[in-house]
């Protein structure tokens, strides 16, 4: 999978308040949600950005709350996918869960500068800054989270397998 | 090679006899659970996969907690999603406002965790069940709902990291203080991924509500649980409470840790954390100039017992200062019931408290207590993120019940000593 786009940049232990505020958790409608995707960080973010671009932040990204809320507002405003130094357990898990791609790249995270255009191989973790012509490779993906993936997210997954056993 | 506690549970919830750090187990887990915001999302996942019935259905356990009583219609339609289902299925322990409290209070009280189990919950708080020495930890909406189907789940074992607290607790200072100094030394990720164990001389003589706000907070480190080892406190609290068989696990004394660190607590006065992450720790002396809006005493943190009785001494026959408003919310009914019986609830409505019926409410900015631009207030909670209690250029600071109380009758930031 290629994904490509502009780089938004964030810093350190960005919470998941910060990327979901819980006032706007009475819903989970996914395109209610995007309407409100890092507000408390940037009140313009969701009318700025373009379908496919990319969140790339520090350390301790999506720490705070167990809210699937968050990667799934995260997903439904056209994020592609978040570069982070870290990431918090819980938001690690979540974003494999629904299926939104995540990269532990200490090294992108530092040297993508906002703006920047990015081309990101999800497969094999390169990630090509085109601005600046430089590349970066992220942690490799456990082959687990992969198979998840592959099956399409872990509902998919669980269900395959029940299925399996029926 | 020894064995830690969490390392011990895992392995005989997936049926081995030794699992070690970074290996990937399938778990069977003993509890699950979900709340009226992470339950709707799990519940429409559930759905999907193809099963009729939950795995258990004295094992899922539902708690509209956080908009209840509910505060609009959206989230009464999300509470009504978790209300039909728990009827559906069959739910034996679905909660039902009036008759519930906030999750992590709880399922303790109702002895629907105990010593040994493997919980996992769609609320990051879930780890407030290490106290028990139980592997508890959070988990999304959709890993709930695969967990709800199969009753059992993935994780990857985690390093393990002590903390030993020895020497003697100066007044007032509890278990918020000293979770609050640990968070402060090691930042907000200085655990991140790993599994905590508290322990030494002055956890083993903390009681059960201290244990649990330490347990409580071990997600704020970045903690994948916070284990403390079960001992004649933990059986007296348990004992007559739990439904479900439980087991005492300790770690070997020839167990890895990723780090060890001891703590002489006899350095550690009453800690307040800074706006805008609990790792911004400071003792409560150098906080005094900080006015406070409001003040805010209970939630999953420290909305116990002990709690309530700790704001009540400093309370008792004073007044909240004319321009704070002091918010106290109960952990569950059966709290607020034992708090009316013992006089507490007097005290604080005497000293001009509000006292609301158990549910999240402000902790996260959800209702009962939300702040306006500019406004700070001061919480027994355990996020003080941009925006957690309401607008986001509000302020919270977090702190133990008595600073808490304190506070409230001086109108800024205080050492329960400066009242009492
Ligand atoms: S009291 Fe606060 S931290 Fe605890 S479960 Fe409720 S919202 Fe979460």
């Amino acid at each position: 999978m290629q994904l490509s786009g502009a780089a938004w940049k964030f810093g350190s232990d960005i919470d998941t308040d910060l990327i979901i505020p819980a006032r706007y958790l009475n819903t989970s409608d996914p395109a209610e949600l995007a309407k409100h995707c890092m507000e408390d960080a940037d009140p313009e973010f969701y009318s700025k950005i373009n379908a496919g671009d990319v969140i790339v932040a520090g350390k301790n990204f999506g720490c705070g709350s167990s809210r699937e809320h968050a990667p799934i507002a995260i997903k439904a405003a056209g994020i592609s996918c978040v570069i982070a130094k870290s990431f918090a357990r819980i938001f690690y898990r979540n974003a494999f869960n629904i299926g939104l791609p995540i990269f532990e790249c200490p090294e992108a995270a530092e040297k993508i500068q906002p703006g920047d255009r990015l081309e990101i191989d999800a497969g094999s973790g390169l990630i090509k800054n085109l601005t600046r012509d430089e590349s970066y490779r992220a942690a490799p993906v456990p082959e687990f989270m992969q198979q998840i993936i592959a099956a399409g997210g872990l509902i998919n997954y669980v269900a395959k397998r029940v299925k399996k056993n029926g | 090679m020894g064995m830690t506690i969490a390392e011990k549970i895992l392995a005989a919830h997936s049926g081995k006899e030794f699992v070690e750090p970074g290996e990937l187990v399938n778990a069977k887990v003993d509890t699950v659970l979900g709340n009226d915001i992470t339950a709707p999302v799990a519940i429409r996942e559930f759905k999907k996969i193809g099963v009729d019935k939950v795995f258990d259905k004295d094992r899922v356990v539902l708690v509209p907690d956080h908009f209840t009583p509910n505060k609009d219609i959206k989230s009464a339609e999300q509470a009504k999603i978790v209300r039909d289902f728990a009827r559906e299925q069959g739910l034996t322990n679905y909660f039902e406002v009036g008759r519930m409290g906030i999750e992590h209070c709880l399922l303790p009280e109702q002895g629907l965790v105990g010593p040994g189990d493997v919980v996992i919950g769609a609320d990051s708080h879930t780890c407030t069940y290490g106290a028990l020495g139980a592997f508890a930890t959070g988990v999304g909406s959709t890993d709930l709902a695969a967990a709800m189907a199969l009753g059992e789940t993935w994780f990857k074992v985690p390093e393990s990291i002590k903390f030993v607290y020895y020497g003697q607790l100066n007044p007032w200072v509890g278990g918020k203080d000293l979770i609050l100094y640990t968070i402060g030394r090691i930042g907000v990720d200085g655990a991140l991924y790993k599994a905590m164990e508290f322990t030494g001389p002055v956890i083993r003589q903390l009681s059960m509500d201290g244990r649990f706000t330490m347990s409580n907070m071990a997600i704020e480190a970045g903690g994948k649980c916070g284990l403390i080892e079960p001992d004649e406190t933990t059986l007296a609290y348990v004992k007559g409470r739990a439904k479900f068989p439980y087991t005492f696990y300790k770690s070997d004394d020839d167990a890895k840790y990723w780090e060890v660190y001891e703590f002489d607590v006899s350095r550690i006065e009453p800690q307040v954390a800074f706006p805008h992450l609990p790792e911004n720790t400071r003792p409560v002396s150098e906080a005094a100039h900080v006015k406070i809006d409001q003040a805010v005493i209970g939630s999953c943190t420290n909305g116990r017992l002990e709690d309530l009785r700790l704001a009540a001494r400093v309370l008792a026959g004073k007044k909240v200062h004319p321009e704070v408003r002091c918010i106290i919310f109960p952990g569950t009914q059966e709290i607020y019931r034992q708090a009316v019986k013992e006089g507490l609830v007097e005290v604080f409505i005497d000293a001009g408290a509000a006292v609301s019926t158990p549910t999240c409410g402000p902790c996260l900015g959800g209702h009962m207590g939300i702040l306006a631009k500019g406004e700070r207030a001061i919480a027994t909670t355990n996020r003080n993120f941009v925006g957690r209690m309401g607008h986001p250029e509000s302020e919270v600071y977090l702190s133990n019940p008595a600073v808490a109380a304190a506070s409230a009758v001086l109108g800024r930031i205080a050492s329960p000593e400066e009242v009492v």
